[in-house]
């Protein structure tokens, strides 16, 4: 697809401060390297199940974690370690997850399609298309019930807007003027579907009049703007009673999830699109209009690298989950029986 | 003859159909320019374009509608689930509208439509992507229900799936695409209803389906070290259930286990397990085992899932205690 602004104008560097954006820089890039070092343990065998990485997106889980308020919440797909980093999850605990050990963020429950971190206001990563959406809104039917001023964001990619879930959870949202945001992240693809064959129409935002939401739509390539834009749609949920849908063009570099070679779309489209990449692009505006220097970037990067090294061998050197966990969780009643020392119930069993 | 996968097997299956019934249709994600997300349909949209390869958005409430819709105005649909776990989302059109139009109408309408896709766990994907649903649609009337084992079996039942005029869920799994076996080259049709004894036996019958065959003729193996012969049922169809099939062999070894992927409480192997004490009580010499999921939600750690999923050792276990064998 084209997007539908002049994308090769340099974005304006009054207002810019170059060393909020090397934090933002550093945020994506942490991002980034979180998701190569898991692709690298992928392929080398060490951990398992489907993987799906963020990488050319981490734009929107820095804008988002830079805009939240104690007590806002995102809720989002299985492609969720994007937000776990931006929110300032541990990325050992990140990493340790997808190994599937005791220290990982859901204790091995969940993997990478299942990010839960309540206390840093990530209230999931959900496996079924769609099926978060009305949870989302539910978040924020609490939000207003209980009148905490808190805005929930819920992501969903645009394969998720052409299912039944997703309608109904925005339409509840709209007519109950909930606090809260729809964020589609259109990286225009849902597995090997191009948008064009997902949907008769090409612009999303036209499904936000219906449902009575407010709507912006970008190509994401910049981390300011989309911080920016961002914040107009979160601050009218919030204060206004204006749900809003957002649509955020945007790409992902790696196939669907780490089993797909991506044989659906062309190296050009590919390059095409990393020029737009937000992470490319804040590189060379701190090495172009800030003269930041190689060895600084570097130094970044080595840094970010440290980090990621460190979680790869905490989640290495970290314990399976005992086997009794397996136990827990299910209900309330488990982890209290547990507590008390007694054997677990098993229905049917 | 030769060595197909069960992928292969299906895909000659559901070409075959194509080819003999121009009514017949493949539709659902990646399907088409995708090839299928396990590959099942792969090369079909080359042959027979969109028009009878159709990729669907994200939608399976609706395509599966759409499907029922279709077989009740004559067209023979072939449904892809790209895996049962998100058939839970159009599990409204199954239950109330494919299951009961046939019957609603009077008998005004046929549904000859299959939905067929992977079933149960696969490897470290968690409790959203890890469920069996065997015992969700062969809880009510209105439909038939096949679980496959075989590239043999696959294909025979499908194409029998595809001819049956009702209908038809159709599992199959996420592992077992790749399994290879004997497939011959000339049509052949197995018949709906119809189980197999894989491995013949005296000492115990162990009946089990899909993922479950694998385990229940592994632990068959180990049990021979104890000198226990099993007899290994591979059901194929759970709905209806080849009851003759399963008593004539637990009347001849007076003993059951079963082995299947699934949760304990209620279900298939709960049915099957009151069946046996209901219709062969006077031949049993122990009470019916049965070896499943543990009635917990899958987890995604390895150590963890490998404890919840039916092992064969698990198994020989359960086979050895009712055959009283000291272990
Ligand atoms: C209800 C349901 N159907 C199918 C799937 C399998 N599936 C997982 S992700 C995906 C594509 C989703 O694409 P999109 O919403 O655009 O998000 P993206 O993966 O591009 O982030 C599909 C078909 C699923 N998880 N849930």
């Amino acid at each position: 697809m084209s997007p539908p602004s002049a994308e090769t104008s340099p974005a304006p560097v009054a207002g810019r401060d170059p060393d909020e954006l090397r934090r933002l820089y550093t945020q994506m890039l942490r991002i980034r390297r979180f998701e190569e070092a898991a692709a690298r343990a992928y392929t080398q065998g060490k951990i398992s199940g489907f993987l799906h990485l963020y990488i050319g997106q981490e734009a929107i889980a820095v804008s988002t974690a830079e805009l939240m308020k104690p007590g806002d919440r995102v809720v989002t797909t299985y492609r969720d370690h994007g937000f776990a980093v931006a929110l300032g999850c541990d990325t050992g605990a990140c990493m340790a997850e997808l190994y599937g050990k005791k220290t990982g963020l859901v204790g091995g429950n969940g993997g990478s399609m299942h990010f839960f971190a309540k206390d840093h206001g990530l209230w999931g990563g959900y496996a079924i298309v769609g099926g978060h959406v009305p949870v989302a809104a539910g978040h924020a039917f609490a939000s207003k019930y209980l009148g905490d001023g808190a805005v929930t964001l819920c992501f969903l990619g645009e394969g998720a807007m052409h299912i039944g879930a997703t309608h109904e959870g925005m339409h509840l949202a709209g007519l109950w003027r909930l606090p809260i945001v729809f964020v589609i992240e259109n990286n225009q693809y849902a597995m090997g579907t191009p948008l064009r064959r997902q949907t008769a129409v090409d612009d999303l935002t036209v499904r936000a009049p219906s449902y009575r939401l407010t709507s912006d739509r970008w190509v994401v390539r910049d981390v300011f703007e989309t911080r920016a834009r961002l914040a107009k749609a979160i601050d009218r949920a919030r204060n206004d009673e204006q749900p809003g849908l957002v649509e955020l063009l945007t790409y992902r570099f790696r196939g669907h999830s780490m089993s797909d070679p991506g044989k659906y779309r062309t190296k050009d489209e590919v390059e095409q699109w990393k020029e737009r990449d937000p992470l490319f692009r804040a590189e060379a505006e701190l090495r172009g209009q800030h003269g930041m220097s190689e060895e600084d970037l570097e130094a970044i990067d080595e840094t970010v690298w440290g980090e990621m090294d460190d979680a790869v061998r905490f989640a290495e050197q970290s314990p399976h989950p005992e086997p009794e966990h397996r136990f827990l969780g299910h209900l309330v009643e488990d982890d209290l029986a547990a507590a008390a020392g007694h054997e677990p119930v098993q229905e049917g069993n | 003859m030769p060595l197909l996968q069960i992928r292969e097997a299906l895909r000659a299956a559901i070409d075959e159909e194509m080819g003999r019934d121009d009514r017949v249709f493949v539709m659902g994600e990646e399907v088409g320019y995708y090839d299928g997300a396990y590959k099942v349909t792969e090369g079909l949209l080359k042959k027979y374009g969109e028009k009878r390869v159709v990729d669907t958005p994200i939608a399976e409430a609706g395509f599966a509608g759409v499907g029922v819709g279709a077989a009740m105005a004559g067209l023979r649909p072939i449904i892809e689930f790209m895996t049962f776990n998100f058939s839970a989302v159009a599990f409204d059109q199954i239950l109330n509208n494919a299951a009961k139009l046939r019957h609603l109408s009077n008998g005004q309408f046929t549904l000859p439509i299959v939905f067929r896709g992977p079933n149960a766990a696969a490897h470290m994907l968690s409790s959203t992507h890890s469920q069996a649903f065997e015992s969700f649609y062969c809880g009510f009337p209105g439909v038939k229900v096949i679980s496959v084992a075989t590239p043999y079996d696959a294909k025979g039942l499908l194409k029998s799936a595809i001819r049956d005029d009702n209908p038809v869920i159709f599992f199959e799994s996420e592992v077992m695409y790749s399994v290879k076996g004997e497939v011959p080259d000339e049509e052949y049709l197995i018949p709906i209803g119809k189980a197999d004894i894989k491995r013949p036996g005296d000492d115990v019958t162990v009946i089990t389906w899909g993922q479950g065959v694998a385990v229940a003729l592994a632990a068959a193996q180990l049990c021979e070290a104890d000198g226990l012969q099993c007899e290994v049922i591979d059901l194929r169809t759970l709905r209806p259930l080849d009851d003759e099939a399963v008593l004539t062999s637990v009347r001849k070894t007076n003993r059951a286990v079963l082995v299947y992927h699934g949760w304990p409480y209620g279900g298939t192997g709960a049915e099957i397990s009151d069946r046996i004490q209901r219709l062969a009580f006077d031949h049993l010499d122990a009470p019916v085992e049965r070896v499943c999921y543990e009635d917990v939600n899958m987890p995604y750690a390895e150590n963890l899932e490998n404890l919840v999923i039916p092992s064969p050792e698990r198994a020989a276990e359960a086979i050895k205690r009712i055959a009283y064998v000291r272990v």
